[in-house]
């Protein structure tokens, strides 16, 4: 058994990571602030709370506690500090994508690289928070639910660091088209189940993820991978993804002696995107777009865009924009990529985009395939299918923007995890 | 039963004279415990589901609890959940829900009946224009799986404000400290949720049973169900020694999924044989000697 205690010392001036940065108390919002939210139901606007079975809530509120007091401590922030600089290998790098930027002869492209994290994807942020909290709380078992395996693998990985037991929920739709990342995860030693139940794909991985947790109450922590759920996950998702943003800040100053124009994310449940937005949220000037996947086009109802093709709804813990028929059942997503293969997101997404400080757009498969490809032979990068989808919306803004605009992008993931969708979808055989 | 008295339009029954007031009484002076019978509303077609709804009482149901069918039940088990998606496939919708209710009240005025499942078909049909319709239907109660009394200003106020009952569930996790929060806002009985789990799955040891509802009376003088895991007529009756009453959702349900052709279709003899098991099921809730 290996012993993964606190190091030693790392609890240093500058151990502090994003999360001191959000405040520490949830009352009301004071004015002028978009960052001070949830309130203490859990609610951003109307949206968000806790939507849970009796069973499930007492535990739900153990999670806040224990919550509450981890960001106040400084040990807690150090110890995630630690793993993630000498572990997942954060700071992730800016990247100028020079080639991208002078193809589409507009705006100035930068790339936060996220993909270049341990495991391949922003996930792993949220997972070692998560974990951390989870022996803070004496939980000795660990659940998850994933799309396209990103975030079972950021799991199952910090299992294996932390020698837990790791059961991934996954929709057999998804397992067939991430056969990498289960194999994946498998090697890591986590327990690959596979959902049967409704659409096969994350929204019901999540259902029997959930069942799992109302029978496992006592030993078992649920580590749910984006900004959704009962609160406090959506709140606390976003305090472990915000040290994207945070890091950005310092390095875009760095670079440019200026904060950026405009920030661009993908949106499934809308984790990436929440952590790149949240610690720019105040600062007026900055733009900021999520793109969620249109799949076969808004308009054909085969989609996976909350925002643009849904209306608030009641699921998985928290109220939110889903895709929804017009007796409250929730409609099937479609999406090339499975991580953004889901009828909901994230409720603060959903109160961003009614209040207007988010800007939601959408890209189909199409342009994401298209996206994908650009990015490989322009850049070196093979991205993800989720990341092309917010390229392919930087491809529609950037030719229209000034050269001294500055465009941020989350690059939240890599794409090796795809090649087999993206072969298929191009009518190659491997 | 009560046959052919007119279904009461919008009726707001103050608790003294609710069906659930009468019912529970009507059980005490019996000196027994009850039966609740689960089925999913339109499960596995409109049809065989209301015919197995008006058939339910005289087989001995004391309470029904009908299923709102939901495209994602998160607290039930694999056959609960089939039985939803099977009712979506045969178009069920929360309106033709309160339609079968409002034929069922046409020929029963006494069963009481709660409408339960999960909040998001409420919501989208509107809560104040659902009270109004379950309440003109004949509906007595909800059992609203995801919205613990933390949520309570979603459909519970509301609903005990137009009268009608919100019933709440407990669970073996809701500790001394909490059950006044849950005992709070609520009417009808409380449904002692008895294991750690999703339904249909486990089933508590009766000594866990009795020692759980002694612990509710202690906090509540409203009557207690006890339902998850329940099977037999042998696990009824022991429930129903220690408890108001005993309820069956997942038995019932499989035994409908077990009178299903290979397209899900009804075989003939479908609502006999469900019938036979609630008749024997209230067979054992009735040998048992209610304590209270």
């Amino acid at each position: 058994m290996r012993s993964r205690a606190a190091p030693e010392g790392p609890a240093r001036q500058g151990a502090l990571s994003a999360l001191t940065a959000a405040p520490a108390k949830t009352t009301a919002p004071p004015l002028n602030t978009y960052r001070a939210g949830p309130d203490e139901a859990g609610h951003f606007g109307i949206f968000g709370g806790r939507f849970v079975a009796e069973t499930l809530m007492p535990l739900v509120l153990d999670v806040e506690r224990a919550y509450t007091r981890a960001k106040q401590d400084p040990a807690f922030h150090a110890e995630l500090k630690h793993y993630l600089t000498h572990y997942v290998g954060r700071p992730s790098p800016l990247y100028f994508a020079e080639r991208l930027t002078r193809h589409f002869g507009g705006a100035k492209i930068y790339f936060k690289r996220d993909e270049l994290n341990h495991t391949g994807a922003h996930k792993i942020n949220n997972c070692m928070g998560q974990i951390l909290l989870a022996r803070l709380m004496g939980k000795t078992r660990i659940i998850a639910e994933t799309g396209a395996g990103q975030h079972g693998v950021a799991t199952a990985t910090v299992c294996a660091l932390f020698n837990m037991p790791c059961t991934v929920y996954m929709g057999e739709v998804d397992i067939t088209r991430q056969q990498p990342n289960v194999f994946r995860m498998k090697l890591l030693g986590a327990e690959v189940k596979p959902v049967t139940s409704g659409s096969r794909t994350l929204k019901d991985a999540m259902n029997d993820a959930l069942r799992d947790w109302v029978t496992n109450v006592s030993d078992t922590y649920y580590i749910i991978g984006t900004v959704a759920g009962p609160h406090p996950f959506p709140a606390m998702v976003r305090d472990f993804q915000s040290v994207i943003g945070e890091e950005l800040r310092d390095q875009i100053l760095d670079a440019e002696a200026r904060l950026p124009d405009t920030l661009v994310a993908c949106i499934g449940g809308g984790s990436n995107a929440m952590g790149l937005f949240h610690p720019f949220l105040d600062d007026p000037d900055i733009e900021m777009h999520g793109v969620e996947a249109a799949g076969h086009g808004v308009e054909t109802g085969e989609h996976a865009a909350s925002l643009t093709g849904g209306r608030p709804g009641v699921l998985h813990g928290n109220r939110t924009y889903l895709l929804q028929d017009d007796d409250g059942q929730i409609l099937e997503a479609h999406s090339i990529s499975a991580g953004l293969d889901y009828p909901g997101i994230g409720p603060e997404h959903s109160w961003l985009h009614e209040i207007g400080r988010v800007k939601y757009v959408s890209a189909t498969d199409k342009e994401a395939l298209e996206a994908f490809q650009l990015c490989s032979r322009m850049e070196g990068i093979i991205p993800a299918l989720e990341p092309a989808h917010a390229l392919a919306h930087v491809a529609k803004i950037a030719p229209g923007l000034p050269k001294d605009h500055i465009l941020v992008m989350n690059l939240c993931g890599r794409g090796d995890k795809d090649i087999f969708t993206v072969a298929d979808a191009l009518g190659v055989t491997l | 039963m009560t046959a052919g008295a007119p279904a009461r339009e919008a009726a707001r029954p103050d608790d003294a004279e609710s069906r659930f007031t009468r019912r529970f009484a009507a059980l005490r002076a019996e000196g027994r415990g009850g039966l609740v019978t689960f089925v999913t509303a339109g499960d596995p077609d409109p049809e065989t589901s209301f015919e197995l709804l008006r058939r339910l009482p005289a087989a001995g149901a004391d309470l029904i609890e009908l299923g709102v069918a939901f495209t994602d039940p998160m607290a039930d088990g694999p056959a609960i959940q089939a039985a939803n998606l099977r009712a979506l496939k045969s178009g069920a919708t929360l309106a033709k829900t309160l339609d079968m209710v409002r034929r069922f009240r046409a020929e029963d005025d006494a069963t009481p009946v709660i409408l339960m499942g999960y909040f998001n078909p409420v919501y989208s049909y509107g809560v104040e224009r659902f009270l109004s319709d379950a309440l003109a239907a004949g509906v007595d109660g909800l059992i609203v799986v995801d919205l613990p009394p933390e949520e309570d200003a979603e459909l519970c106020l509301p609903a005990l404000e137009a009268g009608m009952g919100f019933i709440r569930l407990a669970t073996p996790t809701t500790d001394d400290a909490r059950l006044p929060t849950v005992l709070s806002n609520t009417n009808g009985f409380v449904y002692y949720v008895s294991i750690i789990g999703i339904t249909g799955t486990d089933s508590a040891a009766d000594a866990d049973i009795a020692a759980a509802v002694a612990r509710l009376r202690r906090h509540t003088d409203l009557p207690i169900a006890v339902g998850f895991g329940i099977k037999t007529p042998e696990q009824a009756a022991a429930v129903a020694e220690v408890a108001d009453a005993a309820v069956v959702g997942s038995a019932i349900v499989d035994r409908i999924a077990k009178n299903l052709d290979a397209a899900d279709k009804a075989r003939s003899g479908l609502v006999d044989d469900v019938l036979s098991l609630v008749s024997a099921l209230a067979g054992g809730v009735r040998s048992a000697r209610s304590d209270s």
